[in-house]
């Protein structure tokens, strides 16, 4: 940022500032009507580099999210203060993130809203702390992000630990209600904080409920090729895959698995990047038949939801997690700041830990918050049905049967 | 794992994913090999080259193989221009400035993309894409036997322009002695000119044969430029057999070192290879001594 230094004498100061008392309120009548400061808001997602879809995917959910907020008056309890989005970008890398956020301080957000990475998260939010900053994580579902005792730190969505474990009980009831087909699991993961944390919570929970991980292979990011981790797979013979990785080598993965006509009982990813994204179904039909997610999603009861996935829909983009994912930490934060009626970092921190908003588009029980994270929050189970995203578990939410185990290819 | 079975498949994995680096390679060998680059553009280049694959056949329908033909002397002019009006004027400066000047070209190219066609990640979808051919051993997808094929086709090809043509000879003279070759009567600007255009036609068809098997956005550059660099200086500088065999043999050694001791251990593998031939030949595999 260019910083013009300019160092008038006083003389001239003092002059101009007799001018501008004189002048202003002729010159700029909005002054008279006091119009309320705008909110800044700080929006920080990686729209460049290997993250760059989910970034501005993440970016538009946010966008939305604000306009509707200032279209509908913005915050009342400030006098109608219009939220004005900061835009940032963090190029895929914790360390450009984390210098975004220095930025943004000093431009003066009330508080950022971002950054869809778990590790580009861990950096944000520690420099976010440096000000008592208050920094919502829009998606970020490693454990990490939420349990190193940061008070400026809140997660509306769900963490890698409670995804798990609700992957793991409903896994084990679907299995149960199909007669156990499925005995052993064979995980792969990408690399970086997502992976390797949804990887070790898996490792430990699955053997508890008598499924036995046959092995755990751990891949870049990017991976250019999967073919050898098809071998292995061909190799074990598992009854299930379990994915865990980011969109692009989610599609190679899959592509490899069809294309070598591997036979399981099921591809059941636990966050997988493209399980549960509209892109892949349409796309890969045929790679993405049958395969289920336990991953974020919206709740189809409500038509708020649905609305918003028409707007998301009509400007072009897929409706992916990443989008009402952050639209809602904005409304969440416009809530709080409703709340909180001031921009002070202290207030908005205690409204945010204090929020108990329900008015949210998202499948989820009360919101409460504890050390940051929203106890409310969960996942559900999804499946790709008939080129369709259907909600399988649970229940209340569900609009079809699951399919389990997955039918063996047709050659 | 050493069930010589899956030990055959991981080798034929290994070689066709090899086959595409050395692909990718060939252009940079040559680039390196007679202007003494170090292009850093090389794999935005081939993003470029794969959105342009990509549209052609989003937008007019052309099948991507048969796109090679419009590709490669898309690639050799936008090479040509590139090097007469950008890259050749800072030679006479600092060897950084070059060096700078790619890295400059890197990364407009890169954000020029993201601005135009947006994040998104792009596959082709074709009819034979997902089409897989039975060896046995192992099932291999179609594109990547096809990638295989060309590669050894199109390494063919480049050894005899540069072996039996009135341009391949001085290409190689101007590679070997620059003041030399101009001595001599040989046009050096032109020289250099043409050998950016081949380098860069190579990356058009490395792009054509890519993009049925991979998919394109504006970082995919990233994914191959490293690899690249490791195949040409395995293989030896300006030696296209070099960067045949190299991008074979790493393909090879990320294939079974992945296979054997994990797939992070595999990529390890690549640069300890690396690291190993060098201690032992530093001029590379087919390099020339002194070169």
């Amino acid at each position: 940022m260019k910083r013009t230094s300019f160092r008038p004498s006083r003389r001239s100061l003092i002059r101009g500032a007799a001018a501008g008392a004189a002048l202003g309120p002729l010159g700029f009548p909005g002054l008279l009507r006091a119009q309320p400061a705008p909110v800044k808001v700080g929006i920080l997602h990686p729209v460049t580099g290997a993250l760059s879809y989910s970034g501005t995917q993440s970016r538009a959910g946010a966008m939305l999210a604000i306009e509707e907020i200032n279209a509908a008056g913005g915050i009342k309890s400030l006098g109608g203060a219009r939220l004005e989005p900061m835009l940032a970008d963090a190029q895929s890398r914790p360390d450009v993130g984390a210098a975004e956020v220095d930025k943004l301080n000093e431009a003066g957000v009330a508080a950022i809203v971002g950054p869809y990475a778990s590790a580009i998260a861990i950096a944000t939010t520690q420099a976010a702390a440096r000000y008592g900053l208050p920094h919502v994580v829009d998606v970020g579902t490693a454990d990490q992000v939420v349990s190193r005792g940061l008070t400026n730190t809140f997660r509306f969505s769900p963490g890698v630990s409670t995804i798990v474990q609700f992957g793991i009980d409903s896994l084990t009831r679907i299995n149960e209600a199909a007669g156990k087909p499925v005995k052993t699991v064979f995980l792969v993961h990408e690399e970086s904080a997502f992976g390797t944390n949804t990887a070790n919570a898996l490792n430990a929970e699955l053997p508890k409920r008598g499924f036995e991980v046959l092995e755990t292979v751990k891949h870049a990011n990017p991976t250019r090729d999967f073919s050898n981790i098809v071998l292995r797979i061909q190799a074990r013979k598992p009854d299930l895959i379990i994915p865990s990785n980011y969109y692009d080598e989610y599609v190679l993965f899959t592509r490899a698995l069809r294309q070598q006509q591997i036979d399981v009982k099921g591809i059941y990813s636990i966050l997988g990047g493209g399980a549960s994204s509209y892109k892949f179904v349409k796309e890969f039909p045929e790679a993405a038949e049958y395969v289920m997610d336990c991953n974020h999603w919206f709740d189809p009861r409500k038509p708020a939801a649905l609305a918003l996935k028409e707007k998301t829909e009509k400007m072009g983009l897929f409706y992916t997690y990443e989008v009402y994912l952050n639209y809602n930490a904005v409304m969440y934060l416009a809530d709080a700041l409703e709340r909180s009626k001031s921009v002070a970092h202290d207030a908005l921190t205690a409204a945010l830990a204090s929020s108990t908003w329900d008015k949210h588009i998202l499948p989820y029980g009360p919101t409460k918050f504890v050390n940051g994270q929203n106890t409310g929050a969960r996942p559900v189970i999804t499946q790709v049905l008939e080129r369709d995203i259907k909600v399988v578990y649970p229940p209340e939410f569900s609009s079809g049967r699951s399919v389990f185990p997955m039918p063996p290819h047709k050659t | 794992m050493l069930d010589p079975a899956i030990l055959a498949a991981a080798a034929v994995n290994g070689l066709t994913m090899g086959a595409v680096y050395a692909l990718v390679a060939l252009g940079l060998t040559l680039i390196y090999g007679v202007l003494h680059i170090i292009n850093f553009a090389h794999g935005s280049l081939l993003m470029a080259a794969l959105y342009g694959v990509f549209f052609l056949h989003r937008l007019l329908g052309i099948d991507p193989y048969a796109a090679i033909l419009i590709m490669v002397p898309l690639g050799y002019a936008a090479g040509y221009a590139l090097q007469r009006g950008v890259i050749g004027p800072v030679r006479p400066g600092s060897d950084q400035n070059v060096l700078l000047i790619t890295l400059g070209i890197a990364l407009v190219l890169e954000n020029l993309c993201l601005y135009w066609f947006s994040a998104d990640t792009q596959t082709l979808d074709t009819r034979y894409a997902m089409a897989v051919v039975d060896l046995g051993v192992t099932r291999v997808a179609l594109p990547r036997l096809i990638g295989f094929a060309a590669s050894l086709v199109l390494a063919a090809a480049l050894w005899a322009v540069m072996s039996t043509t009135q341009t391949g000879r001085a290409i190689r003279a101007v590679a070997r002695e620059p003041h030399g070759a101009q001595l001599v009567g040989i046009d050096v600007q032109h020289i250099f000119a043409v050998s950016f255009g081949i380098g860069t036609a190579c990356v058009g068809a490395a792009a054509c044969l890519l993009l049925p098997m991979f998919y394109v956005s504006p970082h995919v550059g990233q994914v191959f430029v490293l690899i690249a660099f490791t195949v040409v200086v395995l293989g030896g500088m300006g030696s296209f057999v070099g960067a045949l065999a190299g991008g074979l043999l790493i393909g090879l050694t990320e294939s079974l070192g992945g296979l054997l001791f994990g797939e992070l251990a595999g990529q390890l593998g690549i640069f300890l290879i690396f690291i190993a031939v060098l201690l032992f030949r530093p001029h590379g595999l087919f390099g020339s001594r002194g070169a």
